[in-house]
């Protein structure tokens, strides 16, 4: 075991936890730990773009920017963390500029920019260009230029370090309101050798992404099991809105892989099997532009009533053929040839089969709007942060807008990196750092390694399927009491399965057995906050949509659902919305 | 039950029995073979034609042996973890269909080459970054920023478009012969992530970067076997790029 001191310690190197590390690493001494080479990271597989309200194109302010991440949030949004996301918005993409970003350009030479849903002129009059892009890559380059800078700036990586616990000073759900509870480091596995190593810190910042393969389908890579968002429910901590995920309309059919609502931001239309242009009928102002939520439900609507096309009317058809071949070529090429790729389809002259994938957790480890994570609705952690779509600041509500994710990456990784950085500056030394801190970690993986050749019956990759097809046919598009509740009961079922488990390799080096093992615990705990949060919550509003209760009621539950990990299961409560401007109206596009 | 909104699958494809012979490595060793012998296995499993070769590899570790090491994440073809040499090429595994690849022979999976193996398909990537770090890969300008965007033509744009494209998978890297038997070489990624900086009209380190690529380890070590542009798997030209890079050391025009 060794055992390092750094005065920040940053946990994930997609875009949050990069952009941190730049902010931090200038005032403070810095680690990244990351689970994935840094290029690696999900932000990459981000595609169409990233909002701000730049001007460049057509006349937009920022205030219609915070006007459409509200309602588009279906008023779940804290409605000062959306006026800081979007003032934020337009130096956090010129930084990116500067840095040396490849957006696509105006012929002018400035940052050009594009439609995407739920982004409109006005108060809802029409869809307007917001999206600064660069072809259906915009992630990739975000990804490698923060990469970039991190390598121009030296900061120190960590690469393949799996964390596994967050060490606080003590119990924060046994500390009393008001009294400071500090956090002391971090516990990783290096994956290369099997090592476990001690990470003491001032500040710890979470940017360990999101937790899509709790579903089957989803466009989230093999790695996004829910890790960060784990680690702080096993530390005391609550988890906020985890009810709230995100169904992306357009994965490919039967595969989850994203296309981009780029697509339909460049003038793609969705029709059902009889070809009609259904979202006409849903949204008859901005049509195959409406926020994601609305659209994916329309969608699997249209399947349900039986206008669903292919041999089995499962699934409906993203039609790009009216475009020109060389504007398709320009503007979303890697998403045209994943279609070529995967499913043998020439968007050029072919609609593409699509159905909704789960894509984007809504909720996430709360914060304020500086990072600083709340163990309960108002007392913060001492030196604990957390950025990206681990976090819920809350931007995103009910319903996250496209190309507001790697907008919060940018704006609050940012901010987070800056406030861990000044408190460690500001801290003379960090929480006393147990001598025991690794004994959870090198338990678990002592217990699972001890499973080989042991008596263990469950495989971890049944468990994982028997789960991921739970949520998909459960807890996805439409939901119901009698749907949660079957989830709920195979959930609990899959969490004692989990205690059977047998791994087979014994190895000490590269161990992705173990891993997948560890990964799987996380996803189970992560489901279980999901389904209980839309169990409670009887209402619909925005990703989280109840057949039951099949509209909003603002009554009853236009709060944050807060959910903590207790000896006899999850425990909920709630915690107000931030409301400024924008009182709740009726969501109409 | 509200189960209406499953995922769908595309068409029926028939299911087959595939053979994959991969070669393997344990660092520690196993009760056959020493740590580090590398030895060949072969695994049979269900899958249909258009899965990827990433499927394979899954259903094996999955159903068959848990101890099979090998790097993922996307399954799409843009994080860049798992460049593998299959069937004597290099390519994504999640990006290679069973299909294309003749199905009814045994498909051949190896580690990428040039770099050490650390277990079965893993190999260590930090000589790989560590040349990648020394082109400088980052925008360097003088004078002070201006208020908004640096102005940049769509046709200035479009000059380094291609090798913005590189998903560091180290494809191009491992499939250079020079850069095999010649350990100096930094390989024609980092020449790739030079030329996307070299060609970029905001850049001011051009000259910088071309010193460093004018070096003994440097482009003059390609001898265009043509080998890192098919392996490319996001498609770029990587010979092209190599060779305007050569061109503007020879005439001194960017």
């Amino acid at each position: 075991m060794t055992h390092h001191e750094y005065d920040v310690v940053i946990v994930g190197a997609g875009g949050a936890g990069m952009r941190a590390a730049l902010e931090s690493s200038q005032r403070a001494r810095t680690a990244v730990l990351t689970k994935l080479y840094p290029t690696r990271s999900h932000t990459g597989a981000a595609q169409g773009g990233m909002a701000a309200a730049l001007a460049n194109v057509e006349d937009d302010n920022a205030e219609w920017h915070v006007f459409d991440t509200i309602k588009g949030g279906d008023y779940l949004v804290d409605q000062d963390a959306a006026e800081i996301l979007c003032n934020e918005a337009i130096d956090a993409v010129l930084d990116l500029e500067k840095m040396g970003l490849p957006f696509n350009r105006t012929p002018e030479g400035k940052v050009d920019q594009r439609r995407f849903g739920g982004h409109t002129r006005n108060h809802g009059e029409a869809a307007v260009r917001r999206a600064c892009y660069s072809a259906d890559r915009t992630g990739h380059m975000i990804l490698q230029t923060l990469y970039q800078q991190c390598i121009k700036q030296e900061v120190e990586f960590f690469n393949e370090y799996y964390v596994l616990d967050l060490i606080l000073d003590q119990d924060p759900q046994a500390a009393a309101p008001g009294e400071d509870v500090s956090v002391a480091g971090v516990v990783a596995l290096e994956l290369s050798t099997g090592e476990i190593h001690t990470f003491r810190a001032k500040s710890v910042i979470f940017a360990t992404g999101g937790a899509g393969k709790v579903f089957k389908t989803t466009s989230n890579a093999h790695t996004l099991t829910g890790d960060g968002m784990g680690i702080a429910l096993n530390a005391g901590l609550p988890l906020e809105d985890m009810e709230f995920f995100q169904f992306h309309p357009t994965g490919l059919a039967g595969l989850g892989i994203l296309l981009s609502e780029a697509a339909r931001g460049e003038g793609g239309i969705l029709r059902n099997s009889e070809g009609e242009r259904f979202m006409e009928r849903y949204a008859p102002t901005i049509k195959d532009l409406a926020p994601r939520d609305m659209v994916a439900r329309a969608m699997a609507n249209e399947v349900r009533e039986g206008r669903g096309a292919g041999p089995h009317k499962d699934y409906v058809l993203l039609d790009l053929t009216h475009l020109e071949p060389a504007h398709i070529d320009e503007k979303l090429p890697d998403i045209t040839e994943f279609a070529r790729t995967y499913l043998g389809v020439e968007p050029y002259t072919e609609p593409v089969p699509v159905y909704p994938t789960a894509h984007y957790a809504m909720g996430g480890i709360p914060t304020t709007v500086q990072g600083e994570v709340l163990r309960n609705n108002t007392d913060t952690v001492k030196g604990l942060y957390a950025a990206g779509e681990c976090a819920c600041v809350s931007v995103h509500g009910a319903n996250r807008l496209g190309t507001n994710s790697l907008l919060d990456i940018n704006v609050f990784g940012r901010r987070a990196g800056i406030a861990a950085a000044e408190h460690a500056v500001a801290t003379a030394e960090a929480a006393a750092f147990p001598d025991d801190a690794a004994a959870r970690v090198e338990g678990i993986v002592t217990r699972l390694l001890a499973t080989v050749g042991g008596s263990g019956t469950e495989r971890v990759a049944e468990v994982r399927k028997a789960l991921q097809e739970t949520m998909d046919r459960n807890v996805q598009v439409f939901r119901d009491a009698t749907s949660l509740e079957e989830a709920t009961r195979v959930v609990a079922e899959l969490k004692e399965r989990y205690k059977d488990v047998a791994i087979h390799d014994r190895g000490q080096r590269f161990n992705t057995d173990l891993l997948e093992a560890i990964e799987l615990g996380f996803l189970l705990e992560i489901a279980e906050v999901v389904v209980a949060g839309a169990l409670a919550r009887q209402e619909s509003r925005g990703g989280h949509y109840r057949e039951d209760f099949p509209t909003r009621d603002d009554e009853k539950f236009m709060h944050h659902t807060m959910a903590y990990a207790t000896g006899e299961g999850v425990r909920l409560d709630t915690k107000p919305v931030v409301v400024t401007k924008y009182q709740p109206m009726e969501r109409k596009y | 039950m509200t189960a209406t909104a499953e995922s769908p699958a595309v068409g029926e494809v028939q299911a087959m029995t595939v053979t994959l012979r991969i070669l393997r490595s344990k660092p520690e060793g196993t009760d056959e073979h020493k740590p580090g012998e590398q030895y060949w296995q072969e695994f049979q499993v269900e899958a249909h034609a258009t899965d990827r070769v990433l499927d394979a590899l899954h259903k094996i570790k999955w159903e068959q042996d848990g101890s099979l090491a090998f790097r993922r994440s996307c399954a799409h073809g843009v994080c860049g973890s798992d460049a593998m040499r299959i069937n004597a090429r290099n390519r994504l595994a999640c990006k290679t269909l069973l299909k294309d690849l003749n199905p009814a022979k045994p498909i051949i999976v190896e580690p990428i080459k040039g770099l050490p193996v650390e277990k079965d398909l893993i190999v260590d990537m930090e000589p790989f970054f560590a040349s990648y770090r020394e082109i400088m890969p980052f925008l360097m300008t003088t004078g002070s920023a201006p208020a908004r965007e640096r102005r940049q033509s769509p046709e200035e744009r479009q000059r380094f478009d291609d090798t913005t494209k590189c998903i560091m998978c180290a494809a191009c890297t491992t499939s250079c012969p020079v850069f095999w038997t010649d350990g100096q070489y930094f390989g024609p990624q980092a020449i790739v992530g030079a030329h996307r900086f070299i060609f970029d009209s905001r850049d001011e380190g051009q000259w910088d970067r071309l010193e460093v690529l004018n070096d003994k380890a440097g482009v003059w070590k390609c001898r265009t076997a043509f080998n890192c542009t098919e392996a490319c798997p996001r498609g770029i030209e990587v010979t092209k790029a190599i060779s305007e890079v050569k061109h503007a050391l020879t005439t001194g025009e960017i």
